[in-house]
């Protein structure tokens, strides 16, 4: 079979089981995934094509396994077309502490900056959500493993007031290790500020949807994580406040439950509202939005001056 | 006066102890020959005195973190005695369990009554073991609470103490929702119209401390420290080594004099010579002086304002630049 032969074959079926027969040998599938092709699922090691994982949102079409993805991918995935605008964009974490454990604080700030391509771990705005108006903001993981740091606390405190000023119902999607070491206790302040941003949204009657995505632990589980009126997680992800090891301390290693701490386990504990894949993500959230309205005025809402002064910061 | 050698002394304070070892040797010695020496005793006391002020003086965050995790530190229990002229502990979470790592009841301070909460550490070591260790568990947020509520429905004032190494981490920790119980807290406090003082007294273990913590004012212990993270843990991931944390300790900034500068409390309550735990009174002196002063400021101002000035207080804390486009 040539190559070509074997594309046209691949369209047909979505993925490719590596013990299965595969038409190419060993090396080749090494080179491909480094080439970035073909990704192998880390739960059920089928190969599938990076192009139609991207197009079954980064779920794996063999086993369901959810692929992490990119506050900007969210977004994309989520949001109507063209309603993205992005706000508080001009915020940059500084290192008041002058923190330097193996490197500087600064320095490492400088290197995920440059690698993600994002002032710090999340994306704060406005858009529309099937066609209903939304404060939406989407942690990043792979920005210092998506640690709340000041930056963090301040940009969802200011979405969140935004959202309460502008009557809008607020989504916020967590992946986090937790609090940022680095800041000290102003990293631990961010609970604080995020949940009194919370605390007033929730007074004006207005909805927000909390959802959880791997992994979401600590500070991040301790406040706005947990306090969604509505709480969803996507399937499989690991979400407490203690992580495993912490716990495994204690306890002693291999001692912990079964599937402890998925979102399969939070929903058995009662501790979320409901398991939605990625797939379904937007429809459900629409659903649920659309059961809330209308409160107070349900204009869509007009792009504000602050947004539009704002230039996107490169 | 208590003899030295209960004291459970820290490594730092080995200088002293010598000093005071030698002065209990020559006071035996005058004693048993009929001299007196009291002159020399005198000067040598002073001596020990001036040598005990230098080192605590002067700790180092490690050291500090030591005297605020001392076994014979006062816990919120030891305060509540001596400051409170009435007092009546309140339990349970009224969902089937009752958290003994955290106190928390009505009591008087001098005329005023006012609800109290606390983290509560052992006395002992059976009394440690349960009160685990001062770390609570999801029952022990969900009591705080209820007490929390009860407070702002009859304008009390509220007084939290802090002093745990953190929330418990625990599979029924977990099963029961840590993370829940700790941010219902942190936003049912900025909820409340009532005063509230938040005070530092030993250890302020993260988000586990944080859930009692928001205050119109928060005040420290002049050793106690206050960290997002144990000094240990941060060392065991940053540094790979938990061997590194004293490093660990420098760089969080969690002494009293940090959190000042960096503008997470109000006032550092001055210790006693050689920890609250060699004065527990003079300590507790100190704390319900600073706590009816505050109370007293805060009595000026309405419900709403009080709700108002705490969000405003912890909307400002955090460091981030803002880059002009
Ligand atoms: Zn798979
Ligand atoms: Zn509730």
């Amino acid at each position: 079979m040539s190559l070509l032969d074997w594309f046209a074959e691949r369209r047909k079926q979505t993925s490719l089981n590596l013990t299965g027969s595969s038409p190419f040998d060993k090396e080749r599938q090494v080179r491909e995934i480094a080439d970035g092709l073909w990704q192998k699922c880390p739960a059920c090691d089928t190969l599938t094509y990076t192009k139609d994982l991207q197009q079954n949102w980064q779920v794996c079409p063999s086993c369901g396994h959810h692929h992490r993805i990119t506050a900007p991918e969210r977004l994309e995935q989520l949001l109507d077309p063209g309603s993205w605008q992005p706000l508080n964009e001009h915020l940059a974490p500084t290192d008041p502490l002058h923190f330097f454990d193996q490197k500087p604080y600064s320095e490492r700030l400088a290197t995920y900056q440059e690698r993600t391509q994002l002032k710090d771990a999340v994306l704060t705005g406005l858009g529309n959500l099937e066609g209903i108006p939304v404060a939406i903001g989407v942690m990043d993981f792979r920005f210092m493993g998506g640690s709340m740091g000041s930056v963090v606390g301040e940009k969802i405190a200011r979405l969140t007031e935004r959202a309460t000023c502008d009557h809008l119902p607020l989504i916020l999607f967590s992946a986090s290790g937790g609090a940022r070491m680095q800041e000290g206790i102003l990293s631990l302040m961010q609970m604080a500020k995020t949940s009194a941003a919370l605390q007033r949204h929730r007074d004006a009657g207005q909805l927000f949807i909390s959802v959880l995505t791997h992994p979401t632990y600590g500070g991040v589980t301790a406040s706005f994580a947990m306090l969604g009126d509505l709480i969803l997680a996507e399937p499989g992800a690991q979400v407490g406040f203690a992580g495993p090891n912490v716990i495994e301390q204690t306890i002693g290693k291999g001692k912990l439950p079964e599937g402890f701490q998925t979102a399969e386990y939070l929903l058995a504990q009662g501790l979320i509202d409901a398991i939605v894949p990625r797939t379904e993500l937007r429809k459900r959230l629409a659903q649920l939005l659309s059961m809330h309205r209308p409160r107070l005025h349900v204009s869509l809402p007009a792009i504000s001056s602050e947004a539009l002064t704002l230039q996107p910061m490169l | 006066m208590t003899k030295s050698n209960d004291r459970l002394l820290l490594e730092f304070e080995q200088p002293v102890a010598a000093l005071e070892q030698r002065i209990q040797e020559i006071r035996a010695l005058a004693e048993e020959n009929d001299i007196d020496a009291s002159e020399q005793i005198r000067q040598l006391e002073a001596k020990a005195e001036e040598l005990r002020r230098e080192i605590f003086s002067q700790l180092t965050p490690v050291e500090r973190l030591q005297v605020a995790r001392h076994p014979r530190r006062p816990t919120t229990l030891d305060y509540v005695q001596t400051i409170c002229d009435d007092w009546f502990e309140l339990h349970g979470d009224r969902h089937g369990q009752d958290d003994p790592a955290i106190v928390g009841g009505l009591a008087k301070l001098g005329e005023q009554p006012v609800m109290i909460l606390g983290h509560q550490k052992g006395r002992d070591t059976k009394d440690n073991i349960h009160r685990n260790f001062g770390m609570p568990n999801p029952a022990g947020y969900r009591k705080a609470l209820r007490l929390m509520e009860h407070a702002h429905r009859f304008g009390l004032p509220l007084l939290t103490f802090i002093d745990t190494p953190g929330a418990y981490p625990g599979v029924k920790a977990e099963a029961e929702g840590q993370g829940e119980a700790i941010a219902t807290n942190l936003q049912t406090l900025f909820r409340l119209e009532i005063p509230i003082i938040c005070t530092v007294i030993g250890e302020g273990g993260s988000g586990g401390a944080l859930a009692i913590g928001i205050g119109n004012r928060i005040l420290m212990f002049e050793h106690a420290v206050y960290s997002v993270i144990s000094p240990e843990g941060c060392a065991a991931i940053l540094w790979k080594d938990a061997k590194k944390a004293p490093q660990a300790a420098a760089a969080l900034r969690i002494t009293a004099q940090d959190l000042l500068q960096l503008e997470v409390i109000d006032e550092i309550l001055p210790e006693p010579v050689g920890g609250a735990h060699r004065a527990p009174l003079e300590a507790a002196q100190t704390l319900k002086q600073a706590l009816l002063r505050h109370l007293k400021e805060l009595s000026a101002l309405s419900g709403r304002q009080l709700r108002e000035e705490r969000y405003q207080k912890f909307r400002r804390m955090g460091a981030f630049l803002e880059l002009s486009e």
